[in-house]
């Protein structure tokens, strides 16, 4: 009898045999999420072009993923990307990156990849925190909790993401945690579908950093506070922000068809060859 | 659709910057990538309009940054990529400048010099970039940079950027200032036949990146171009052959600073272009783009009086002509450094010199204005021993 072999296999690359991530990170979970995302898509790693920038999730796709990856400086994936995906407009760019790279450093070119609409899909690891650097406050960090750079307690509010990829104009937002991997693949399949910017946001341990820094603990015990303290986008409509404050509001945050841009380079391009013909 | 084409083959009157457009499009650009910025922004207003019409994409950036990393994802896409700035504009690109050297990754960049620091004056023409668009970003690495001095060069010098660019696997930087882009003069657009377009090599497609040497070759490796299945491995962090990521092997690192340096040093002499009229025992004036003008009307003058006077311009700055610099140098009575800068490139000059003969340095006498020749030829007549 043959060994049994992960059904997600044959997406890694053969000679990558181990990870970067420390033992309990949420990046193996939102690895895999996408992983079967494609695989429910029937699609092909020669379908796709995965585009990442400087931190700990970006290296999911660089060197695990057995496709054409481009991993980049901090803060840029998405601005490389767009350039990817107006080079190439016939596949799918998805660029895997974590909250200081897409919402501090690189936040302008997420909000205007998101207000361009590019068909490019986005998934945002946020665990809260700096975590290759050693636990600095990010921009998402929870008001109040002692941190590296903050070790007095951090004075800033977070950055509330998803709702701000919809109002920056993205045509699909999502946000899970790392505890609900199930939602968090399906999320992505529609954002690859997505015919426009799409934005997934997965709410994602990280056990030695913020963990330690929030006093929450280890990554089960950070997984059953994800779990007890998310509440759906349908709940949440409901109730007032001293109500919601605290909590992990999870859902679908917008689902809508707009305008893309790579399909109206395209069909700018094909007015000047019928002008032509 | 309005009706907008590129310019047809002969001769032309047009602006510095539509001229570099019209040689991006001859050179097979199908991608730019650009933020607004005078004293370059006629490059992208151009663009905008061409390149729809030749199967082409213009994109409008938020920033700099964004224009100069969409341009090298582009080329990683298979295109022939752009973007053009001016020197605010490249200090923002450094970072990414220094990731296309690593990755080793055709582009080319426009930099429509104006006076610096900062913000400086954005209409007035000052050689200000000279050593940063070589090293301003961080780590050891090698690029080519051009200096035009014409219209005519505008777009030659621009066709040359994206051939050099697709033969080396290399950013090319090419250097104009806000005079030659503004200034509108008389140039020629060849026809296809008369130019040569160079492609790059691309890497066996579906083949596996351990399979290949797609990095790190000083002969240049082919390009595992995205879309291909070559799953290519791109990152500009410390890696082998494969391109894989190695952040722990002494050899390793090693390789990874010097081999694209090498692959540029070793192919300086099909790189380097001057422009060398000098004999023995001339005055030697050395400089390049828009003061090459005023260096060539002070040797006319000189020798219309009889002087010994002669010039050496450089076309390619970056790397160095320390070769073509240093023989003039041994056939000079003494050497005249002309910048329109405080000196930018006058301590490679000297080192090059390395004492075989004098070296005096002229800026302009106002930044910002042209060297007067008259002035020039003054400083000649009393170095001339």
């Amino acid at each position: 009898m043959k060994p049994p072999v992960h059904p997600l296999k044959k997406f890694i690359r053969p000679h990558v045999t181990r990870t970067t991530m420390c033992p309990g990170c949420g990046n193996g979970i939102v690895a895999a999420a996408i992983l079967r995302a494609i695989d429910k898509l029937v699609l092909t790693m020669d379908d796709f072009v995965f585009v990442s920038g400087i931190g700990c999730s970006a290296w999911i796709p660089s060197p695990l993923f057995d496709a054409d990856t481009l991993h980049t400086t901090h803060g840029r994936p998405v601005a490389f990307a767009t350039g990817v995906k107006l080079g190439l407009p016939e596949k799918n760019v998805l660029v895997a990156s974590g909250d200081g790279d897409l919402t501090a450093i690189g936040g302008n070119h997420l909000i205007h990849a998101a207000r361009r609409n590019i068909d490019i899909t986005v998934v945002l690891v946020n665990n809260g925190i700096y975590g290759m650097t050693g636990g600095q406050t990010a921009p998402t960090t929870p008001r109040g909790i002692s941190t590296i750079t903050n070790p007095y307690g951090t004075l800033e509010p977070p950055f509330d993401i998803a709702p701000m990829a919809v109002a920056a104009g993205a045509s699909y937002v999502a946000r899970w945690t790392t505890a609900h991997p199930r939602r968090l693949e399906q999320a992505i399949a529609k954002g690859i579908q997505k015919k426009g910017f799409a934005l997934i946001e997965a709410v994602s341990q990280c056990p030695v950093q913020f963990g330690r820094a929030s006093g929450i603990g280890k990554a089960v015990d950070i997984l059953k506070y994800f779990k007890e303290k998310s509440l759906s986008l349908k709940k949440a409509s409901g109730m007032t922000p001293e109500e919601t404050s605290g909590r992990i509001v999870v859902g679908e945050f917008a689902d809508v068809e707009k305008p893309e841009l790579s399909s109206q380079l395209e069909e700018l391009r094909e007015r000047f060859r019928r002008a032509e013909a | 659709v309005k009706r907008v084409s590129p310019c047809r083959p002969g001769p032309h009157f047009m602006m510095g910057n539509i001229a570099l457009a019209e040689g991006a499009i001859a050179a097979g650009c199908t991608f730019m990538a650009g933020y607004p910025i005078t004293p370059a922004s006629e490059i992208a207003n151009r663009l905008s309009q061409l390149l729809p019409m030749v199967g082409g994409t213009f994109f409008q950036t938020e920033d700099e940054i964004a224009a100069v990393c969409a341009a090298v994802g582009a080329s990683w896409a298979g295109k022939k990529a752009m973007t053009a700035t001016s020197g605010p504009g490249l200090s923002l690109m450094q970072e990414t400048i220094g990731f296309a050297t690593a990755t080793e990754t055709p582009l080319v960049i426009v930099d429509v010099q104006r006076l610096g620091p900062s913000t400086g004056a954005p209409s007035v023409g000052v050689a200000g970039d000279m050593v940063q668009a070589a090293r301003g970003s961080h780590g050891d690495y090698q690029l080519i940079a051009l200096s035009p001095a014409t219209g005519q060069e505008m777009f030659a010098l621009t066709v040359c950027a994206f051939n050099l660019a697709e033969r080396f696997r290399v950013p090319v930087i090419v250097l104009a200032d806000a005079f030659l882009g503004h200034m509108k003069e008389s140039v020629r657009i060849p026809s296809t036949d008369e130019m040569e377009i160079v492609n790059r090599r691309l890497a066996e497609p579906g083949t596996d990146p351990l399979s290949r040497n797609d990095f790190l070759n000083p002969s240049v490796a082919p390009m595992p171009v995205f879309g291909r299945g070559c799953r290519a491995h791109v990152t500009s962090s410390c890696h082998d052959a494969h391109g894989m990521r190695n952040l722990s092997d002494p050899a390793a690192m090693h390789a990874y600073v010097t081999r694209p340096i090498e692959k540029i040093i070793s192919h300086r002499d099909e790189i380097v272009q001057v422009e060398a009229d000098y004999s023995k025992g001339d005055v030697v004036l050395v400089s390049y783009g828009t003061t090459a003008r005023a260096a060539q009307a002070a040797v006319n003058a000189a020798r219309g009086k009889g002087l010994h006077a002669g010039r050496l311009r450089l076309k390619t700055v970056w790397p160095f002509p320390d070769v073509e610099v240093e023989a003039a140098a041994r056939a000079a009575s003494s050497i005249v450094v002309l910048e329109n800068n405080l000196g930018q490139l006058l301590p490679y000059i000297r080192a090059a010199v390395g004492g075989e003969c004098p070296v005096h340095f002229q800026p302009p006498e106002r930044l910002g204005q042209l060297h007067d020749p008259v002035s020039v030829l003054q400083l000649m007549e009393e170095v001339i021993p």
